[in-house]
């Protein structure tokens, strides 16, 4: 998107200042034929794929790609679709919820940890564990934690509690707070770290200033602290929110999108129409859809970080 | 007199590592108390304890004779600035100022009351709709000193507040704290390793070396009757010249064999017999020309060095064998090389014992 906006600006250098385009090719001529693969892969890969993508998705392609041009018509079989629109209420829902409580979780850690406890380290790299995993991993093990026959419940109810019911993962209910809680054991430790990096760039002095006005820890917290790690805490929505918009790995691994079509999610459809159902088409009109749906939430913010500069 | 601040008996230890050793002091109302020592002396470890950002490990602290060793420091009637000024970095200035004030949930009428008397003090007023970033480093101090100021406290307490100011600032904002400090008349304890800033500034000054303080005097005191060889050494720049050799009865002996008279000389107590003894003269207090020739000690010398500092030149030469620096008129021709008659002053001069390393 960067380069495309920028070109219209460059050709208005060009006609104003002579030799312009000898110092765009030869300026810095070694650092731009390093910069050249980059370059190359993002705009066949990123750019080019992505113009691919929505170009096939108005035709009717099934196995293979066809130049065979019907409009609208698969986003509209695609709303049209119960699956698609429980995925994408799934993932409204899911994101929500996990962007929120793994940036609570990750914060309220992170505070826990900076109070000059015993064996920080070892806490730090036990909560940052999970991270190391595969999704699939944590999908597998989580699997078997919930299952209600060989997991907890299981367990429980052999050890006595009869009553003990804890079977998520099998109603549809409430299989998306399963979902929820696997990602968060996956997720929150790496948010911690972030949050905890952010407050040792504290300064020690602004919380003895703090304490000699009075101010209660909680409170310089929340209006002193928080708005000073601005920067650590965009990076974690940034983060956070690509995992959630690819989530796929997890619900494979988890639930494979049941019971039924309870657990379901965009990136799964796609690939199940691609790859599993042999209907192209479908599969990039849903990717098409995604994409749509990032940049409606990217641009205004992107517009907003980076594009306000002469006002700020 | 009641004490303002007054200190009994202080220790502090990290662990095994003792920072503070049975410290007493006793601080007026409306003094301005600087504590100077090198990095690591235990300064500003003892301006948070008064503050109450450290528990003491013995030891007790009043303020305005109240007992506040236990009490947090918002209860301790202090105000404190900081040497990275420590602003809320995301709050305009005016918010800096009443944000602790808000929290304590005073009304809104007496915050603005406040926060407008800071500012008019302060010379503040068109900066309050500013955030710190866009402030300079000086007016950061100034916003700084006015959070401390709108607390209508006692005692304000200073942690090397201009250590972070280029020359010039420093200089103006050391005379606007002084200004400050005749207008509210407040107690101050001002922390800092800058001795320009501990003489110009201070009623009295506490010189402190590993958590002990060494001398506590007012600064033309400490200056000239300097109670130690650390103290003499510490204070003044260029620092004292020390000559070592013994006393016996009215003369001093140089190790080297020169003898020096010093009838002139005021013992802090008598003295009898002969004892190894560290003479040390201020480069101001030894003298050239016509006025060396008044002087009880008196000696040829080559310059080596001359440095001329504009208002006034700064010498090196050698006397009795050990290097001396003396401080004369910017008037007086000199060069490396000359030979010039020097008088010691002996009588504004220092003596210390060389095994206690005590006055004389």
């Amino acid at each position: 998107m960067a380069d495309v906006a920028t070109q219209p600006g460059q050709g208005a250098e060009t006609s104003t200042r002579p030799g312009f385009v000898q110092r765009l090719f030869l300026h810095n001529i070694t650092a731009k034929v390093a910069a050249l693969p980059m370059i190359a892969t993002v705009l066949v890969i990123f750019v080019g794929c992505t113009a691919w993508t929505i170009y096939y998705s108005f035709t009717n392609s099934r196995l293979l790609p066809r130049n065979d041009f019907v409009g609208f018509d698969q986003y509209v079989r695609l709303f049209g679709t119960n699956r698609w629109n429980i995925s994408i209420t799934n993932l409204l829902m899911y994101g929500s919820m996990s962007l929120v409580l793994t940036l609570t979780l990750g914060f309220l850690l992170a505070v826990l940890m900076d109070q000059k406890i015993r064996f920080e380290s070892a806490f730090r790299t036990i909560m940052l564990y999970p991270f190391a995993l595969s999704f699939i991993v944590t999908g597998l093990v989580w699997q078997w934690i919930m299952n209600p026959t060989l997991g907890l419940q299981g367990t429980m109810r052999n050890l006595g509690w009869t009553g003990f019911t804890f079977d998520w993962i099998s109603n549809p209910r409430m299989v998306l707070f399963a979902l929820l809680i696997a990602g968060l054991w996956q997720g929150v430790g790496f948010c911690m770290v972030l949050m905890l990096a952010g407050l040792r760039g504290v300064d020690e002095e602004i919380w003895k200033a703090a304490r000699v006005d009075g101010i209660p820890t909680w409170r310089t917290y929340i209006s002193v602290v928080l708005p000073m790690m601005r920067g650590v805490l965009v990076t974690s929505v940034v983060i956070i929110g690509s995992g959630i918009v690819r989530l796929y790995d997890l619900v494979v691994a988890l639930t494979n999108g049941g019971p039924g079509i309870s657990s379901e999610v965009p990136a799964k459809y796609v690939y199940d129409y691609m790859f599993g159902g042999g209907n192209i088409g479908q599969g990039l009109a849903a990717s098409t859809m995604m994409l749509v749906t990032v940049m409606i939430i990217m641009v205004p913010w992107a517009y907003l970080e980076f594009g306000g500069k002469g006002r700020r | 007199m009641q004490h303002s601040v007054s200190i009994r008996d202080l220790s502090l230890n990290f662990g095994s590592v003792k920072v503070l050793e049975h410290l007493n002091l006793d601080i007026a109302q409306g003094e301005f108390i600087v504590l100077l020592g090198p990095s690591g002396c235990g300064k500003s470890t003892l301006l948070n304890c008064i503050a109450g950002l450290l528990d003491v490990s013995d030891g007790q602290i009043f303020i305005s004779g109240k007992n506040v060793t236990w009490e947090e420091p918002k209860d301790r009637g202090i105000g404190m600035v900081f040497q990275s000024y420590a602003l809320y970095p995301q709050m305009s200035v005016e918010r800096n100022l009443s944000f602790g004030l808000r929290v304590a949930g005073m009304p809104k009428d007496e915050i603005n009351r406040r926060v407008a008397r800071a500012a008019e003090i302060l010379q503040i007023q068109p900066l309050l709709n500013r955030k710190p970033a866009n402030l300079s480093g000086g007016q950061r101090q100034r916003v700084a000193i006015g959070r401390a100021l709108v607390r209508d406290v006692d005692v304000f307490l200073f942690d090397e507040p201009l250590s972070n100011l280029d020359a010039k600032l420093r200089s103006d904002l050391r005379v606007e704290i002084k200004r400050l400090h005749q207008r509210l008349k407040n107690t101050m304890i001002y922390v800092t390793h800058d001795q320009i800033e501990a003489l110009t500034l201070a009623d009295r000054i506490a010189i402190m070396k590993s958590g002990v303080i060494q001398q506590l005097a007012d600064p033309h005191t400490i200056y000239n009757k300097p109670v130690n060889l650390y103290v003499a050494g510490f204070i003044g720049s260029p620092s004292m010249n020390f000559l070592n050799g013994t006393i016996d009865g009215t003369t001093f002996t140089a190790d080297d064999g020169t003898v020096m008279p010093i009838n002139a000389y005021e013992f802090s107590s008598p003295v009898t017999g002969s004892r190894k003894a560290v003479l040390g003269v201020r480069p101001e207090h030894i003298l050239l020309g016509e006025a060396a020739q008044a002087m009880p000690f008196k000696t040829e010398a080559e310059i080596e060095i001359v440095e001329p500092m504009g208002s006034e030149t700064l010498a090196w030469t050698k006397v009795a064998g050990v290097p001396v620096t003396f401080r004369c008129s910017s008037d007086i021709p000199l060069a490396a090389g000359d030979k010039v008659t020097v008088g010691f002053d002996i009588a504004r001069g220092s003596l210390f014992d060389a095994q206690t390393e005590n006055r004389l």
